[in-house]
């Protein structure tokens, strides 16, 4: 199957700052590729070399068959982009900006319009269509802003943290609609910090730290690596801490963790709920107090935790999108 | 010849859109007009009365200064809008979209010529109240008029450059204000060239602002009889020489903010 996105070697550098270190991603005709990495990792300026808005200082790209620095107005016309901050114009209706970004990708002003009346509709914003973006809430910039990309239906769509700041509804709506984009044959790149998105979404899965790839692989290989669901336990008297090390020892799949400061241990568990059952048992029957005891999915960090043996520098935060003022590249 | 034709249709989608916008937030258009009405009453009362013009008014001859000067700053939009496309976003938008690469600037710099004409219209009647009038006829007022707004439109591509060199609304405004007022000061806006001190007389003299001034004043028929005719070549041929500047911004400044807008784009 041909590559409908092909990069090689990509290199950014931003003065001392090395956003883009030689790096290298391929998402085959109809698949999603997960670009994962914490904030600072070089998604942005991945996903902007790739769709054109700023150049790389190396590096060769082909999207849809075109060379990237040949022919930039050819890779426009077959791609749509969502970026991480929504480019959608605040003092328009959410009509309006569907229309006019219809116009200029050129579908003729019938078709313009019938294409964002059927997508308006269809992210679910048909009755807010009428009024201006100032009054639209985050999910719905978001939706809007991904309908934008969506317009002339371009065969490889590129997500830039589209569910960042989102709610967790609006979040699974999110989910929805791109999984239903791919199904009918659009290649996607997405990135993501969060590790249960790229898992939900992604048939592949990059993961990057400072411009460059430190894990590649398919979801189930990276579960593979870093294990998967952790039991979570804060325990209250540092005297109980060796008791509940030999509880979690008896049910974890792997190294338990201690974070001595919060005095927390997390164990990586093969089961699930049933497993939290029994560790519950157990401490009850010891008579061991705990602050605090969950089940938690492995998260970013964890991938990181496992494959670079340290924490990914700076955590995911729950609204991601850190937008600098105004600045040309 | 497609790429030409692209320019407009895209540039109109953009114009277009800018135009609605102009709606949206009456507030700017509020003071884009009430400002030129401070200024021709401002001068025509504070400076009108007070200064002597022999075998004229000084107040018509002030009008078609204060004409020019209001068109030039009114550059100061297509900076300002810009800038705020960048600031907002949208121009990663623009950028992606498989556009033609100067509509951006094509839509913006047609769709405030709105604001010049309105301004113009604005100024002409408060002039007309307070006692301004063109003797040359009609065609003549028209002409003047049109050129005021081509040598306008001429500048907002310098603006739009500017716009793209350093997108802040705020920097623009003072950036603005660097440029615009040593260039309709030291001009025949407010007093004729001639009376300049030498060294500020021959940048007057050969300041398209001046040509653009006199060209006016010339085709309302607002130069007194008292005033010396101009001896200098820019001011003899205003018109000409308006037009050359005209073509020479925009062969300059239209490439260069082209260039400048591929590369534009906002981090986030
Ligand atoms: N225009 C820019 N000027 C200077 N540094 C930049 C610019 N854009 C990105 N960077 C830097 O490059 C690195 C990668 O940024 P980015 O691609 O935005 O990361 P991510 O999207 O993964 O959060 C960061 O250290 C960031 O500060
Ligand atoms: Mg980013």
């Amino acid at each position: 199957m041909a590559n409908a996105i092909e990069a090689y070697g990509l290199v950014k550098k931003y003065g001392k700052v090395t956003a883009l270190a030689g790096l290298d991603l391929a998402a085959a005709e109809g698949t999603v590729l997960g670009v994962l990495g914490p904030n600072g990792a070089g998604k942005t300026t991945a996903v902007s070399i790739l769709t054109t808005l700023i150049e790389p200082d190396a590096g060769e790209a082909t999207i849809a068959g075109i060379d990237l620095r040949k022919d930039p107005h050819g890779v426009r016309s077959r791609i749509g982009l969502s970026g991480q901050a929504v480019a959608v114009d605040e003092q328009l209706t959410g009509f309006e900006n569907l229309d006019m970004i219809g116009r200029l990708y050129r579908l003729g002003r019938t078709r313009s319009r019938e294409r964002a009346t059927e997508l308006l509709e269809r992210f679910d914003l048909t009755e807010a269509a009428g009024r201006t973006i100032k009054t639209y809430s985050g999910g719905m910039r978001r939706r809007l802003d991904l309908a934008g990309a969506l317009i002339a239906e371009p065969p490889v769509l590129f997500l830039d943290e589209p569910t960042a700041g989102l709610d967790p509804r609006s979040r699974n709506d999110l989910w929805t609609v791109i999984r239903e984009l791919v199904g009918r044959g659009t290649t996607l790149l997405l990135t993501t910090q969060y590790l249960e998105e790229a898992d939900q979404l992604a048939n592949d899965i990059v993961v990057i730290d400072h411009g460059r790839e430190i894990a590649h692989g398919t979801s189930r290989q990276l579960k593979r690596m870093i294990g998967g669901e952790r039991i979570e336990v804060a325990v209250i008297s540092h005297e109980d801490t060796p008791k509940v090390q030999r509880i979690l020892a008896a049910h974890a799949s792997g190294e338990i963790q201690h974070d001595p400061a919060t005095n927390t241990l997390v164990a990586p568990i093969a089961g699930g709920a049933e497993i939290l059952t029994q560790v519950l048992r157990a401490l009850d029957a010891e008579g061991v107090m705990v602050e605090d005891i969950g089940l938690r999915r492995p998260t970013l960090d964890d991938v990181f935790l496992a494959i670079t043996g340290r924490h990914a520098e700076e955590a995911p935060v729950a609204t991601g999108e850190a937008v600098a003022a105004g600045g040309t590249a | 010849m497609k790429r030409f034709i692209h320019a407009l249709a895209d540039g109109s989608v953009i114009a277009r859109r800018n135009v609605i916008k102009i709606g949206r937030v009456p507030e700017v258009l509020v003071f884009v007009l009430i400002s030129p009405i401070m200024f021709v009453l401002l001068f025509a009362y504070v400076f009108g009365g007070s200064i002597d013009i022999p075998g004229g008014s000084y107040r018509e001859f002030l009008i078609g200064g204060i004409f020019a000067q209001t068109v030039v700053f009114g550059a100061t939009f297509t900076g300002a809008g810009i800038a705020d496309d960048i600031h907002k976003g949208i121009i990663n938008r623009f950028r992606s979209l498989p556009m033609s690469q100067s509509a951006v600037l094509v839509g913006r710099t047609a769709s405030d010529v709105i604001y010049n004409v309105l301004s113009l219209l604005i100024m002409a009647l408060s002039g007309f109240v307070v006692g301004w009038r063109f003797h040359e006829g009609l065609l003549n007022a028209a002409l003047g008029f049109g050129l005021l707004l081509l040598f306008a439109y001429a500048f907002s591509w310098i603006m739009g450059y500017i716009g793209l060199l350093v997108p802040s609304v705020e920097v623009i405004n003072n950036a603005a204000f660097m440029v615009i007022f040593p260039l309709t000061f030291i001009a025949n806006t407010f007093v004729p060239a001639e009376n300049l001190p030498t060294v500020l007389r021959v940048f007057a003299e050969w300041n398209p602002v001046s040509a653009v001034t006199q060209a006016a004043r010339d085709l309302f028929g607002n130069l007194p009889a008292g005033i010396p005719e101009p001896t200098v070549w820019p001011l003899r041929n205003a018109v000409l020489y308006t037009l050359i500047w005209v073509v020479l911004i925009i062969a300059v400044f239209a490439p260069l903010a082209v260039r400048r807008y591929q590369t534009a784009a906002k981090r986030g």
